[in-house]
This record gives C-alpha cells, structure tokens and sequence, in this order.
C-alpha cells in the first residue's frame, strides 16, 4: 500500500533530524537540501540510504542528483 | 637558532585525568591515575584488560550532528583545540597567517574497523560516506583547519608515539619559516579497540597489571611490565613572539626549540644514543645549556627497556647537569596517549615552568637500579626561580626521536 505525503514528510523529517540535525519540523516539501536544508553531498548519500530501509524504496545514484527538494523524494518513493 | 621567537599563547587538553588542561594538571599534580578495568564483554579474553579512557566522553561536549561525522580522533582534536583556542583569547590573526600542525599515531583506526565490520555485515552501500575523512591521518588536523578557518596550511606529521611531539616542532617551524603568525598545534589518540589491544599485547608492550588498574603505569619502578594504552588529544597555540606582544596576549612559556634524530638501530627497541643525539639537537636550536635545563618530562612509557634506555640517553645528553635536572613520567597517571602523548606531555612540561612545580611519577614504589636520573616521586618537586628551561622527550616505534624545549617567559 503507498504511503501516503504525510507518513512519508513525517519518516523524511527524522532521517534528516538524525543525520544532519535539522530540526524535523523545517522539513517540509518545497525546501531544497542544499539551499534550504544546507546538507552536504555526502549527507545527501547518508539520506537516501536511510530513506531505502525506511520506505523500501531505491534511490539510484543517476536518480538522487536530481532529487533537489523534499518533493522531489515524495515524489520518487510515491512513484 | 633562529633569530624568530616562538612562545606558546594557549593550552588545551582532554585526557583520562580531566576535559581540559586546567583539571588534568592538577589530577597531575595530585599523581591521580586515569588507568581503570576494561569491563566490556571484549575485553574479557584479552591478557590487558585496563585502559586510561578519556575523563569526559566527547558527547558530553559535542553536538550529535557533529559527533557523527568526526572520528574520535578528530573530536578530541576540535575539544582540545577550542580551548587552547579561547586559552589564547580568540586571537584575530588573519586565515591566511594561521597554520595547523595536529597528528595522530594511528588515525582513525576506530573508524577504519567499525566501518569494516558494516561493509562484511551490510555491504557496500551501508558503508558511511564519511569514513575516508574519518579515517585519514590527516583527518584531525583538516577538523581543526575548518574550525578556525586556517589557511596557511595544515599539517599531519607521523611518526608514531612522537607524532604530537613532532607536530608542535613543525608548528614553531611554520612560524620561523615566516609561513604563519600562529599555529594550532598539538596531537590526538582514539585508538582503544580490541584489535589495537591484542595488537599491542601480541608485541608483550602492555602491562598485565589487570587486577590493580590505577598501579598498572608505573615507569621507572622495579616492577613494570608494560604501557597502558590512554586516549586524548593536548593542543597548544603557538604564535611569533612579536605578533603575542603586540596583542597583549598572555604567554605560557617560550618554544624555545626542537630536536630530531632517528636511531637506525632497531624497529621497536630503543637505544639510548638517539634520545641523546635529539636532546642535544634540542638545545643547539634553542640556543641552551645542559644547565638550564632543569626539568625533563620524560617519554617513559613504564616498558621494562624504554625507560632506562630513556635515562642513559638524558645523561649522557646532559652530562653533570643531569644531577640538577628533575625527572617525571606523567605517563603513570594519562597511560599512553600515542599520537596525543607528546603534546599532553608538553603541556605538563609548559605548567611545570610556569607554576614551578614538577608532578610526582606515580606508582614509584621501589625505583630501577638502571635508573640513572632523579625522578621526582611522592609529592610534586618545585623548581628554582629565574629562566630555566624544560625539555619533553617522545620516542616513536620505527626509532623517531622528538625533543621539544621549553623556556620560562
């Protein structure tokens, strides 16, 4: 069953809480990881591992470059 | 001798007996011993089960974020650099005029083997992207650099159990080179894993004392069997003497010279000639005599060889002036930091010129008929008024000597 944008926002807001310290509540769809979110390439690598166990969902290395905002991960795990 | 001053403007440390500089001297003063069981399930079937664990655990100090991401090489580094840092006054010296000379023995060998553990567990991808900046050499000096935005360049000198040692006489060599104005100088360790344990113990270097911790260092004494490993890092702030003046900053001490030698004897063993050869290469570079000096932190790491080899070496450096010159192995009380050894112990010999007081060698119950120094035991010792000079011995595994001198302001 999909996750709906809600369940996936809330699991995306820990991960990043736990791997770059931004508070889960600034995580929200139109902020960009880099600009917004100030997190680093390598932390971008750490993310998309911890949201493949989370939501079962592979990130393909081609793919994650592309992923600039937190929609944009919403929107690849609800595909 | 260079005709450039260098004086050391800040001091910090995190060791097995304080989180700072402040409470490790005075634990150094007292002959406190950091040394405690191992009581982890690991540890159980090693033949040394004690370690001198750092007094305060860095994530009693650093953000979790930022923990994460530094191995605990480099967390010590950044603690002990922050307050060398603020010990100095936060000086405003230009990026491009500030140098960093940080070491580490080993690196991040935590780093190296916990990530191995996950790579054989999980695979590949659950490796942490962080772990080459974790696991460099280079990486705690590069931590440091960051923080303080230095741009001078930073350094990573190894040579072992003198790579602290080394790395502060690289730093008062930027500053004389006319490279830098300041340097954050110094050395960390974090190596307390089991494999490290078993490594050093498969070698007979660590002491079996296990049922009697804080009595397992004892340099010097009849019956030592063997170093006990320690973890910390020691940072000085070391600065051009001129530019220390013409901020008003407080000054701990002259860094008055270095001295180098390797022995070309033997890969472990030590022999006494290149201790020697090293010290009276210090004292040339620091334009000193054999009779200024009057205190020595000694590298003694309580191996039943090193330490009277160490002494022969000092003597015959010294000569007749090693009658008045007192002797201590802090080592007793810190076990051995490694990388991080010679800039903690630094740190002691700057304190002692300063406060005028030497710290007692713990644990010297029945001191070695080999011993051919006077060692300071039972209560710290104090030192004569006026400009003496102190020096810190570090020996390294591959036959690396580092003496540093120090001289009262």
């Amino acid at each position: 069953m999909a996750m709906s944008e809600q369940e996936i926002l809330s699991g995306l807001g820990e991960i990043v809480n736990e791997i770059a310290g931004v508070p889960a509540d600034e995580v929200t769809p139109e902020k960009s990881f880099v600009d917004d979110l100030d997190i680093d390439s390598l932390s971008m690598v750490e993310i998309a591992v911890a949201a493949q166990d989370k939501f079962g969902v592979e990130i393909p290395d081609d793919q994650l470059k592309n992923l600039k905002t937190v929609k944009d991960v919403i929107n690849f795990i609800q595909a | 001798m260079s005709s450039v001053k260098v004086v050391v403007t800040g001091l910090g440390a995190t060791t097995p007996l304080g989180g700072d500089a402040a409470s490790t001297w005075s634990a150094m003063l007292a002959g406190r011993s950091g040394v405690r069981a191992l009581t982890e399930d690991w540890a159980a079937d090693l033949p040394a089960r004690i370690a001198a664990k750092a007094a305060v655990d860095p994530s009693e100090v650093l953000e979790r974020v930022q923990m994460r991401r530094m191995d605990r090489t480099q967390q010590f580094a950044l603690i002990a650099a922050r307050e060398a840092w603020a010990a100095a006054g936060s000086p405003e010296v230009e990026p491009e005029r500030l140098g960093v000379a940080v070491s580490s023995g080993i690196g991040g060998i935590n780093t190296t083997l916990n990530q191995y553990d996950i790579f054989k567990e999980k695979g590949w991808r659950r490796v942490s992207p962080f772990t080459v900046p974790m696991l460099m050499p280079n990486g705690p000096a590069a931590t440091v650099e960051l923080e303080f935005k230095a741009r001078a360049g930073a350094h990573t000198t190894v040579s072992a159990c003198s790579s602290g040692s080394e790395a502060i006489g690289y730093g008062i060599d930027m500053i004389r080179s006319g490279r830098a104005d300041v340097v954050i100088a110094g050395g960390t360790e974090a190596a307390l894993h089991p494999l490290n344990l078993a490594a050093f113990a498969s070698m007979r270097a660590l002491s079996t004392r296990n049922d009697e911790p804080e009595r397992a260092s004892r340099p010097f004494d009849k019956n030592r069997d063997g170093f006990v490993m320690g973890e910390g890092a020691g940072i000085v702030i070391l600065e051009r003497a001129e530019y220390a003046a013409a901020r008003g900053a407080t000054v701990y001490a002259v860094a008055a010279g270095v001295g180098y030698s390797s022995d070309a004897f033997d890969l472990v063993a030590p022999d006494p000639n290149g201790g020697a050869a090293a010290a009276r290469h210090a004292l040339a570079d620091a334009g000193l005599e054999p009779s200024d000096i009057r205190h020595v932190n000694a590298h003694a790491t309580s191996t039943p060889t090193g330490d009277i080899s160490e002494t022969e070496g000092i003597r015959m450096a010294l000569g007749d002036a090693a009658d008045d010159v007192a002797v201590t192995a802090t080592k007793s009380m810190t076990g051995h930091l490694l990388g991080g050894a010679g800039a903690v112990e630094s740190i002691a010999a700057i304190l002692a010129l300063r406060d005028g007081k030497v710290p007692p060698t713990a644990n010297l119950d029945d001191i070695d008929d080999g011993v051919v120094v006077d060692v300071v035991r039972g209560e710290p010792r104090v030192l004569p008024e006026g400009r003496i000079a102190a020096l810190n011995n570090s020996f390294g595994f591959g036959g690396h000597n580092v003496v540093l001198a120090f001289s009262r302001a």
